[in-house]
């Protein structure tokens, strides 16, 4: 088994919590895994990527090579264009369709849309729209992770796992909340 | 034992746990911040009364460590590398004098500068000072090394460098446990002048350093990490330095490559661990994160007419951090054509939080300097620095901690009117206090603004030494009281602010602006902690 993942994002926007569910998970099925997680200056609402390795081997390098990726995961639509020379020609590229405009040239949603739809093996989902209807406008993040599920060979209950067990400190009610959200984005 | 998943940066601060660590000294700066907040986080180190504060800059918390280790425990100084330079006195000052309890110095380089100034290499360091640098290639190996480290030192009597790079220090990957060894008793040196550098002893201690040096490479803490790989493709052979092995190994999935690897994790090495692999390859590719420091080494030692390639002949860039991608070119691995970044995709430079006090003051200053067709201020590192960028673009400089007040008061020499320093409240205390002093001893006529939120926020909201102090501070430096200003950059007090700075810019004298609001982040996170604990009250 082999997963290389490129998780992608605006600094805030979550997908560090994305990364650890993944990697909880990925320890319960006892596989090798390496995350490599960006700190510092660009968490200040620039870009942000977050490369994630599992394996059923050892991994060697912290990073993804160019090309190699299985999956993109985005929580925003532009920013899961960015780092497309990491995907391979095979692999999924998962994104929100909701934008995070702080820019003041942030070119037209559609066209962005547009991009996506050229590569293969895209899925587009309203993360936001979703995630308020299955109780929390806040976890975006964790329905984009339920729609990325679908092409990560995980066990689906190692992912709800790691949800219940990254969100029991907030309380049942937030966990719940948020495995509600894996869930519909699964389904999405 | 146990298995956790660790930043490379917690593996080191965990291993130095393990290995008896008593005093962990630094200042925060990406990314070697983790090191001392694991640490600070760490129910051990709290049990065990390990000392955990942060320092004012990294040459206080250098200068810390080695008073512990005089007093016979194993300390710790974390920073970036950057850091190092401020640090640099003392560190390589201190493998002259010589250790007692263990020191580890960790130096976290930043090639490619995600977030610094440059992407210098302190492995450089190390070769200046005569010490030894240890150099993991993965978290494990970080977590063992501290061991090997501390024993080095003390076997020794000299300080360690740990260099390690982005990449390494954050990224995550499962780490194996030891049992943990005690802390080391109190006991003072039995040399009680070896830490008195008269010219005398400093000589004497230096042809001694000298000799240590050289003797030290065959220690098998140091030899036991460094690691021979034979192949039997003669055309090449490949050395990496640190993780650069990782971006090697990456491209041979099955079974490795079939040409000699040298992977190198230490420093100083002997020449015959290098000559093994040279002299049955007909090429030599040196793969290093930062400087061609090896490369360079390797030209200098060889006499015969060995073609190396690395960084210095293009076949690796110049500049920048290693990748698999790159090292694969490198060794010939042709790949197959990739994806483009389509050109809807715009760049994203960080900016301010919404609501973030820096915004308001820079607001306010950009109107208070309209009248003078002032073409900017000096600035410093921190968050701050962002005014560089549109919409404010208002700051004209950021060089290195505390550069801002200095700066400005070397261009008020030179005519400069109004001669303005924006600088964080962190970074004053960091490096700001002596420049101030230099304008107060000299009635410089320039205008501090210290833009004071409470925090480190760049890097994550570290406690600052200036909280609650800068008034004190500023007055005890000499500035005179009614030239020390207060002002809350808020949209409301706008109008106000405007009208104190240019009472400032007026005055020909130093004259301290303190605009004071909490850090955004560190305020809600505040908010969120007092709201969850009032909700277990009830």
């Amino acid at each position: 088994m082999k997963s290389d993942i490129v998780l992608s994002g605006v600094g805030g926007q979550g997908i560090l919590s994305i990364a650890t569910i993944i990697g909880l998970a990925a320890i319960e099925n006892d596989l090798f895994l390496k995350q490599s997680e960006v700190h510092g200056m660009s968490q200040r609402g620039g870009d942000v990527q977050s490369h994630l390795r599992l394996s059923g081997k050892p991994i060697s390098s912290d990073l993804i090579p160019y090309g190699k990726a299985d999956l993109i995961i985005s929580v925003e639509p532009m920013e899961s264009l960015r780092h497309l020379p990491w995907l391979s020609k095979s692999g999924w590229l998962v994104t929100n369709s909701t934008p995070f405009i702080n820019i003041d040239d942030y070119p037209p949603v559609e066209e962005i849309l547009k991009e996506i739809r050229k590569i293969k093996n895209h899925k587009i989902i309203d993360a936001d729209a979703i995630a308020k209807n299955a109780g929390s406008s806040r976890s975006g993040n964790i329905v984009i992770l339920g729609a990325a599920s679908n092409y990560i060979d995980l066990p689906f209950k190692s992912l709800e796992n790691a949800v219940a067990k990254i969100f029991e400190k907030k309380g049942d009610e937030i966990a719940e909340v948020n495995i509600k959200a894996l869930r519909a984005g699964r389904e999405a | 034992m146990q298995k956790l998943l660790l930043l490379g940066d917690e593996a080191i601060a965990l291993g130095a746990i393990d290995a008896g660590l008593s005093g962990m000294y630094a200042y925060p700066g990406t990314p070697s911040t983790e090191i001392m907040e694991y640490i600070q986080s760490s129910k051990e180190a709290v049990e065990r009364g390990i000392h955990r504060e942060w320092s004012a800059n990294e040459k206080t918390a250098l200068e810390t460590a080695l008073g512990m280790s005089y007093a016979g425990k194993r300390a710790m100084a974390a920073m970036k590398h950057v850091g190092l330079n401020v640090a640099a006195d003392p560190f390589i000052n201190s493998a002259v004098t010589g250790i007692n309890g263990g020191l580890i110095v960790v130096a976290a380089d930043d090639p490619s500068m995600h977030s610094s100034q440059n992407e210098q290499d302190s492995r450089f360091y190390g070769k200046f000072s005569f010490v030894p640098v240890f150099e993991p290639s993965n978290q494990q190996e970080a977590y063992d090394m501290v061991f090997d480290a501390f024993d080095l030192s003390e076997k020794f009597k000299i300080p360690v460098l740990f260099r390690i790079t982005t990449r390494l220090a954050h990224s995550r990957a499962a780490v194996k446990r030891r049992s943990p060894e005690p802390e080391k008793p109190f006991h003072l040196p039995s040399d009680l002048r070896q830490f008195v550098l008269l010219p005398a002893i400093a000589r004497r201690k230096y042809k001694a350093l000298l000799s240590t040096y050289e003797s030290l490479k065959y220690d098998n803490r140091l030899s036991k990490y460094n690691f021979f790989r034979d192949g039997k493709n003669r055309k090449i052979g490949v050395i990496t330095c640190g993780i650069a092995y990782n971006y090697l190994m990456e491209n041979f999935p099955e079974g490795g490559p079939d040409f000699p690897v040298l992977k190198i994790t230490t420093y100083p090495f002997p020449k015959d661990i290098i000559k093994d692999l040279t002299r049955r390859c007909e090429e030599v590719l040196v793969l290093e994160e930062g400087y061609p420091i090896v490369e360079e080494g390797l030209r200098g030692i060889l006499d015969n007419n060995l073609k190396i390639i690395g960084r210095l002949d293009g076949a690796v860039p110049r500049e920048g951090e290693l990748n698999p991608s790159i090292v694969a070119k490198a060794v010939g691995i042709k790949s197959d054509p990739l994806f483009k970044v389509p050109e809807v995709v715009k760049t994203r430079p960080p900016s301010f939080c919404k609501g973030c006090g820096h915004s308001d003051t820079f607001n306010a200053i950009i109107e208070a300097l309209k009248p003078y067709k002032s073409d900017g201020v000096f600035s410093d590192i921190g968050c701050y620095t962002l005014a560089a960028l549109p919409p404010y673009s208002i700051i004209n400089s950021c060089v290195d901690m505390g550069a801002s007040v200095t700066m400005a008061i070397g261009a008020a020499d030179a005519g400069l009117h109004p001669s303005v320093a924006v600088i964080g409240d962190s970074t004053f205390t960091h490096s700001g206090l002596t420049g101030l002093l230099d304008a107060v001893v000299k009635n410089s006529p320039v205008t501090i603004i210290i833009s004071d939120n409470g925090t480190t926020g760049m890097t994550g909201g570290q406690k600052s030494h200036a909280t609650g102090r800068l008034e004190k501070i500023c007055e005890g430096l000499g500035v005179a009281p009614e030239h020390i200003r207060s002002i809350i950059p808020l949209r409301k007090y706008h109008e106000d602010n405007i009208r104190i700075m240019q009472e400032e810019f007026d005055f020909k004298g130093v004259s301290v602006i303190i605009s004071t609001r909490e850090c955004i982040q560190t305020a809600s996170r505040r908010n969120k902690a007092e709201s969850s604990e009032n909700k277990g009250k009830d």
